[in-house]
């Protein structure tokens, strides 16, 4: 049987997908980066060959996330997408004829605008780097109650509070103000909601035409407060894919699916690749006053792959 | 005198040129590095754009390796560029450097006013006015050459064969330049230069996008600040115009020549010069626009007044003229990753917007 492979190497998740040939998801993963990208890049590989049955074939392997680079060097890929193609791909195949897709996920957040399929224009979040998800986590931890209650408890609420949503750090100062002043904790939690989204609204998606369908995906779409508080905001249906968590997976999935289809080989360097040893380093180049930091990537201690070179002396190996 | 001044791309070989043959020593401020940056930040108000903290960094680098006078321009408009000098004399001052700062109004716009100043660089190493008139002449020609062959290897980059090759040539180009002393050599380099990036192998079947470069003039021009914005988009396939360059006054040959017809571009879309380059990033956004160009992207440093009134109009330009219009933020804490992605994207969606044009093209056209 015959398969592809699609790895997205985020900075909080690190998500495998195996589709077949006709792309229905076979194999979906979800697991924690935390900040060791290649071994968990070396775990996820060992758990998608397990999952598969020893006859299947992997016929083609596509790299998206910011360890696009790394993960595509390692495992071989076919092909590396940015991450806000791989969504667009992915989504347009999941929920036919969407146009609009916002996406917030543990660190970053994005909208893409489709028209006829055809992504026209995308936003992400700038400057601030204050992941909506991560912030999530954070606060009902503060509130001592697990995040997988978060958004039910948020749906219980009869009247949100107003929160301050500037930002997380004034959303945050804002709602311990608000606890301190006796609201209960679902009025507080559905607040918090409708801050954050308001938030994204007026800054990833401002100026953007927001048409129907509208899909919302990323590790956040699982929060029902927030889905309520887009659906409120907006006044239209949203939609979540069922795959929500691993769509940009996916879409580099369908991509090298497509990727080999012309080229009919694959430089997927095999489950066995995986199991190597790799290391990264980096160094700093004295060759001139730019001062580049190269970063090496080593496996079974030759080096397969270099890169961050601004004269580009070192990009060969 | 050891001399430094603010690096800006390539334009510190025609600084160096000049300033050797007024008979100083030239200290050549290193490319800016996350040294600098790291420097700046340190030292500068938390709240300044940019360009100022790297500029902050580049000083302190600059006088460490033994530089004595710090040359720089002021500004004119409401943008805060222009108390720049003053505010980086004061803290570098206040460091303990021993230094004289001359601040120049643009130099390569105010011509008189810049030989006024001038006068204390010339009078210590004894040059006439009449030989400065002549070495200036030669450091706006090493301008021009570098300006043209800069540009002619944005033209290339997308067609090379191997990726980065052009990149190296380009530096090759650069030390060339660099070595050329007299007007001749100078003319002669520019040729040889030409001959050499001509000669990247190259695949001109290819059809690249085109994208016009848009922003406030300092992260527009220092590669470093931009993350060698048209580096990467060239290596994506895509051939860059940017809408500045020091020499372009005095050109005609590309597309847009005066500040005049940019400032009329602009007009339906704002009225008045609100500093900076605000005027000038909407005006070359519809020129762009009209001359066919695939997209626009715009860099501003994070908290850049004009930029950000310009960033808000933007939006309605695009959509009138049709023409994708990405606007990037730099500050210290941007990642090369982030903006490598958004590039990557933006790139699929302007492939993607020809690839449906032509489609409906042939549609119409019964092919
Ligand atoms: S890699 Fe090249 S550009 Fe970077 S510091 Fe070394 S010699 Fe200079």
């Amino acid at each position: 049987m015959l398969g592809f492979l699609g790895i997205d190497v985020g900075s909080v998740s690190t998500n495998f997908v195996v589709i077949d040939a006709e792309s229905n998801i076979l194999v979906h993963l979800y697991l924690r980066t935390q900040g060791q990208p290649i071994r968990v890049l070396q775990e996820g590989m060992q758990l998608v060959k397990d999952s598969l049955p020893s006859t299947f074939t992997i016929a083609g392997v596509g790299t998206t996330g910011s360890g696009r680079i790394l993960a595509g060097v390692m495992i071989g890929a076919d092909v590396i997408k940015n991450e806000i193609t791989a969504h667009a791909v992915a989504t347009s195949f999941l929920v036919p004829e969407v146009q609009t897709i916002l996406e917030i996920g543990g660190q970053d957040s994005k909208i893409i605008i489709l028209r006829n399929g055809v992504v026209t224009d995308f936003a992400m979040n700038t400057v601030c780097a204050a992941g909506t998800g991560s912030f999530l986590d954070q606060q009902a931890a503060r509130l001592n109650i697990p995040i997988e209650n978060f958004g039910e408890i948020a749906l219980r609420s009869k009247n949100p509070v107003r929160i301050a949503g500037r930002c997380t750090v004034f959303a945050e100062s804002d709602m311990i103000h608000k606890q301190q002043m006796g609201h209960n904790v679902e009025d507080i939690i559905a607040g918090l909601c409708e801050a954050l989204v308001r938030n994204y609204l007026n800054n990833i998606g401002k100026g953007k035409e927001i048409l129907e369908p509208i899909a919302f995906q990323g590790g956040v779409a699982a929060n029902l407060g927030i889905r309520a508080a887009f659906e409120k905001a907006l006044n239209k249906k949203i939609i979540i894919p069922k795959y929500f968590n691993v769509m940009g997976a996916i879409g580099a999935a369908i991509l090298a699916k497509e990727e080999v289809k012309n080229r009919k080989t694959t430089s997927f360097r095999g489950f066995a690749a995986a199991e190597q040893e790799y290391q990264a380093s980096s160094f700093e180049c004295t060759g001139c006053s730019n001062a580049c930091e190269i970063i090496n990537i080593q496996m079974n201690r030759s080096i397969i792959a270099r890169w961050g070179s601004r004269c580009g002396k070192w990009e060969h190996v | 005198m050891k001399v430094s001044f603010p690096r800006m791309g390539t334009s510190y070989i025609a600084f160096k040129h000049l300033i050797e043959h007024l008979g100083h020593e030239c200290v050549v401020p290193p490319a800016p590095s996350s040294k600098t940056l790291n420097l700046g930040v340190k030292y500068s108000p938390e709240f300044a754009c940019i360009p100022f903290k790297v500029l902050t960094g580049t000083y302190i680098e600059a006088l460490e390796m033994g530089a004595d006078t710090l040359i720089t321009s002021g500004g004119v408009g409401p943008c805060r560029a222009g108390l720049y000098g003053m505010l980086h004399q004061k803290i570098l001052k206040n460091l303990g450097y021993d230094f004289e700062m001359l601040v120049f109004e643009p130099p390569l716009l105010y011509l008189v006013d810049f030989v006024t100043k001038l006068r204390k660089i010339l009078k210590p190493a004894k040059i006439s006015w009449r030989r400065f008139y002549k070495e200036l002449k030669a450091a706006w020609q090493k301008l021009m050459v570098l300006d043209d062959v800069e540009i002619l290897s944005h033209q290339i980059r997308p067609y090379e064969l191997h990726k980065g090759s052009t990149t190296i040539a380009f530096n090759k180009c650069l030390a060339l330049i660099d070595r050329a002393d007299s007007p001749d050599e100078i003319a002669r380099s520019k040729e040889e230069c030409i001959e050499i990036l001509n000669s990247v192998p190259q695949d001109k079947s290819r059809k690249p996008l085109r994208v016009g470069i848009i922003g406030e003039i300092y992260v527009v021009l220092e590669p470093f600040m931009n993350l060698e914005i048209e580096k990467t988009l060239g290596e994506l396939g895509v051939s860059t115009h940017r809408s500045i360059y020091l020499t372009q006054w005095a050109r005609n040959n590309t597309i847009i020549n005066t500040e005049g017809g940019i400032r009329k571009a602009a007009y339906p879309y704002l009225k008045r010069m609100i500093g900076g380059h605000g005027i000038n990033s909407l005006g070359e956004t519809v020129l762009y626009a009209k001359n066919g160009f695939d997209g626009v992207v715009q860099i501003a440093p994070f908290t850049c007044i004009p930029e950000i009134v310009a960033k808000s109009i933007l939006p309605r330009v695009s959509k009138d003229l049709n023409i994708p219009v990405l606007s990037l933020t730099i500050d210290e804490q941007t990642g090369k990753a982030g903006l490598q992605t958004r590039l990557e994207a933006f790139v699929d969606l302007l492939q993607q917007k020809r690839m449906m044009e032509e489609n409906v093209y042939a549609r119409f056209s019964g092919n």
